[in-house]
């Protein structure tokens, strides 16, 4: 998994691209969720449009992620996802949890 | 080349989770050997990998000295995946739902779920050694097969 970080005012966007499965890009997303906290950016956007799979473990973590921040009072969206990504979210329910958004500029005035 | 007769592969797998990329490949290479569609090679990878993992952190707790043996077979328009590793087997009735709300927040146990999802069949059993062996089968519409079919 290989990810790009930006900050827009007081919203961390990560993007991620590649797998997001056990063992490497699991581990490595929420790397990138804590270092977002230890800056002091409780407002977080993740894009996944580059994204082409996502494991149980990655569903995890993400979970674990989200779970997180919103305990820390930060919010945590979603953003780009594939159909499969999308088809993985609604199957596991999970897409009752997360906020997801077309884009940057929707996920930024989610987060305003 | 003709599809028609059965494909066989056998792998047997240390227990590393930079292995799942190997029974990965392997599957991928199947798939196209027998003309299925992308969308179905991608959820039959998406199940094989999470049985993978399973069985290597689960099963054989990443010990490197216990093996994952991963057999497929493909035949007309069936797909069979078996799964096994050297652990201490586990209880099929106290894994949750991880769609139940009480648990849809929990940051695991959708492994088996996830093979469920994308598999038309999967069966849970013991190896002689004591070990968990997975069995998903997967059947595919006829017209989900790529042109190569008609080639």
């Amino acid at each position: 998994m290989k990810s790009e970080i930006r900050d827009v005012d007081d919203v961390r966007i990560i993007e991620l691209s590649g797998k997001i499965t056990i063992g490497t890009g699991d581990v490595k997303m929420r790397e990138l969720v804590d270092n977002a906290l230890e800056d002091g950016q409780k407002k977080i956007l993740i894009d996944l449009a580059g994204v082409t799979a996502i494991d149980s473990s990655g569903i995890g973590e993400m979970v674990a992620c989200y779970t997180t921040v919103t305990k820390r009072e930060g919010q945590l969206k979603l953003l780009r996802l594939s159909p499969k990504i999308n088809d993985i979210l609604h199957v596991t329910q999970l897409i009752t949890v997360f906020d997801v958004l077309d884009n940057v500029q929707e996920g930024l005035a989610a987060l305003k | 080349m003709s599809v028609d007769h059965p494909l066989h592969a056998h792998l047997v797998l240390s227990s590393s989770f930079a292995n799942i990329e190997i029974a990965e490949r392997a599957l991928v290479d199947l798939c196209g050997r027998a003309g299925f569609s992308g969308d179905d090679c991608y959820w039959l990878v998406t199940a094989l990998r999470e049985a993978t993992a399973n069985a290597i952190r689960h099963g054989n707790r990443q010990d490197p000295e216990k093996s994952v043996l991963v057999d497929y077979r493909i035949h007309d328009n069936e797909v069979t995946i078996r799964v096994e590793d050297e652990g201490e087997g586990f209880d099929l009735d106290a894994i949750p739902d991880p769609t139940d709300p009480d648990y849809l927040l929990r940051p695991s146990g959708r492994g088996i779920f996830y093979m469920r999802q994308f598999m038309t069949h999967v069966e849970f059993g013991r190896s002689p050694g004591g070990g968990t062996v997975v069995e998903m089968t997967r059947r595919l519409e006829p017209e989900t097969r790529s042109s190569k079919d008609e080639e």
